[in-house]
């Protein structure tokens, strides 16, 4: 697989890999097209994602999207977590090839899953959009 | 540290490096060898004299006929020869093809087009070690069967079929059998007369020769069209100019490979088992294919809770080559039909290695595989949300 050197440093060095035990919003999603897995643990503390880890099971762009995902997402509100969008994760880890497009969707799509579970912990709305 | 950058090539089933005698025997009909085949001035004649005794070689090692003996393109193109020309020669007699689930894609996606073209096509299923049954065989078998291909050994987990019972089966029913022994050659002895083999696919990349350079066996007397059309080359039967070079490379190659069969498949057997007794160590792993019918040089684990691409990344980080049936390592993002139709469940499909032995392989690197195979695998079970707490170490 044509992997940029990006992709490449963050698969072989995953940021933020691990669980957290007393997380505030968990997000597991699997992916369609492959059968892969994600998962996404945070931290909230004043509306901001204090900490953030992942696991996944999946390809080398699912992993490095999972680590530049959550480096992305960490230290950020809520609201700006939600906006990060697949594309953008790509284009941060310098681009992912056509097929592998689809890995990076599991990143956005288990962020989204996170937030929505701590906001239903929290008794409020999920948001949709 | 030399021995850990020096790289690592275990994927001899995906293709070989040259060997340096085939290499040799190739370089005079590149240079000055270089006269068409089917020219009548004597470096033609040099160059049809070259191929015709690398077809006498070819019919020693299978028991067949040098006239029997046609070269292709490849592995690929003679299993299309075969399956597409037995089917429209025959057409009049049936149109029904049997074959199994575990073959080729060469074998599979041409069954496949030809269903398109109106013929019906059985897909044999095979047990957990991914062997065929010559009673489901013997049940596919209708009025209008016309040909059966089923692979002398598969590339991917390299069980051995039961090709003699296979043949037998076939002749009795007055069936043409056609064989993908593209895997085989150099690791399984065959005899196409004793074996009752129809037509033969085979492929000199995969056994030290050079690439897209093949042959197809036809015994005598049977029906079959051609696949390409134009030139007289191969007695009217393969249009195109002969590979000469490649040609004479595949001579030697094969000549070499059969000739040192015995005592190649016993180093490759210590290897591979070896191999297998300690991969297994290794916690939640399991072997695919069959335990002991199977290609010398053919391994084939699944490790649970962990994806193939992400294995063989690592592997490439150590300079070490091999290859998975994972889906997302594959362009159609399906994972291995061979695992899938020996059961192996959907969910460990993905965490399945390859690693094919060669003659370039030798016991230090085995151990070296050894060495890291276990730490990349504990290095991903510790990234997968999959992997249950015991077999975790952080
Ligand atoms: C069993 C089998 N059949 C056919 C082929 C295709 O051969 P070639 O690469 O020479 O076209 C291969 C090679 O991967 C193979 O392993
Ligand atoms: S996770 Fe399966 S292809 Fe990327």
């Amino acid at each position: 697989m044509d992997y940029s050197l990006k992709v490449m440093d963050h698969f072989s060095n995953p940021r933020n890999m691990g669980s957290i035990e007393d997380s505030d919003g968990v997000g597991e999603v699997g992916n369609a097209k492959c059968g892969d897995i994600m998962k996404i643990y945070l931290k909230v503390e004043d509306n901001r994602i204090a900490d953030v880890k992942f696991q996944t099971f999946g390809c080398g762009a699912a992993i490095a999207s999972s680590s530049m995902a959550t480096e992305m997402i960490k230290g950020k509100t809520l609201e700006e977590a939600w906006k990060l969008s697949n594309k953008a994760v790509a284009e941060a880890l310098d681009g992912l090839p056509p097929i592998k497009m689809h890995c990076s969707m599991l990143a956005e799509e288990a962020i989204h899953e996170a937030i929505n579970n701590y906001l239903k912990k929290k008794g409020l709305e999920p948001w949709t959009e | 540290m030399t021995i850990e950058n020096k790289a690592i090539y275990m994927d001899n089933s995906a293709t070989t490096p040259i060997r340096k005698e085939v290499v040799e025997e190739m370089l005079p009909y590149i240079t000055e060898n270089f006269g068409n085949p089917s020219s009548i001035y004597e470096i033609g004649k040099i160059s049809k004299h070259a191929i015709d005794k690398v077809r006498k070689k070819v019919a020693n090692v299978l028991g067949a006929e040098e006239s029997e003996i046609y070269f292709t393109s490849g592995g690929t193109e003679s299993d299309n020869w075969a399956i597409k020309g037995i089917a429209f020669a025959n057409r009049s007699k049936g149109k029904h093809i049997i074959t199994s689930s575990i073959e080729h894609h060469a074998v599979l996606h041409t069954c496949a087009w030809l269903e398109g073209q109106g013929f019906e096509v059985t897909y044999l299923p095979v047990d957990k070690y991914g062997m065929v049954s010559s009673e489901e065989l013997k049940k596919a078998i209708r009025d209008d069967t016309i040909l059966i291909s089923i692979m002398l050994a598969n590339n991917e987990i390299g069980t051995i079929q039961p090709v003699d019972e296979i043949g037998k089966i076939a002749k009795e029913n007055r069936i043409y059998f056609h064989t993908d022994a593209v895997q085989a050659i150099g690791h399984v002895p065959i005899d196409v007369k004793k074996m009752n083999i129809d037509l033969l696919s085979l492929s000199g990349h995969k056994f030290e020769g050079p690439k897209s350079c093949g042959a197809l066996y036809i015994r005598k007397g049977t029906k079959i069209d051609p696949l390409l059309h134009g030139g007289a080359q191969e007695r009217k039967r393969r249009a195109g100019t002969e590979n000469v070079p490649a040609i004479v490379g595949l001579g030697k190659a094969i000549e070499l490979a059969t000739a040192e069969i015995e005592e190649s498949n016993k180093t490759l057997l210590e290897l591979r088992e070896r191999l297998i007794k300690n991969l297994l160590i290794i916690p939640k792993t399991h072997l695919n294919g069959h335990p002991t019918q199977r290609l010398a040089n053919n391994v084939n684990v699944t490790f649970e809770y962990i994806e193939g691409e992400s294995l063989l990344l690592l592997l490439n980080a150590k300079r070490i080559f091999a290859s998975t049936g994972s889906a997302c390592n594959s362009s159609s993002l399906e994972p291995s039909h061979v695992l899938t139709a020996c059961g192996v469940p959907h969910e460990i499909v993905h965490g399945s290695l390859r690693l094919s032995l060669g003659r370039i392989n030798s016991k230090k690197d085995v151990d070296r595989v050894l060495e890291v195979l276990p730490e990349i695998v504990q290095k991903l079970r510790n990234m997968s949300p999959l992997t249950p707490k015991e077999y975790r170490t952080i």
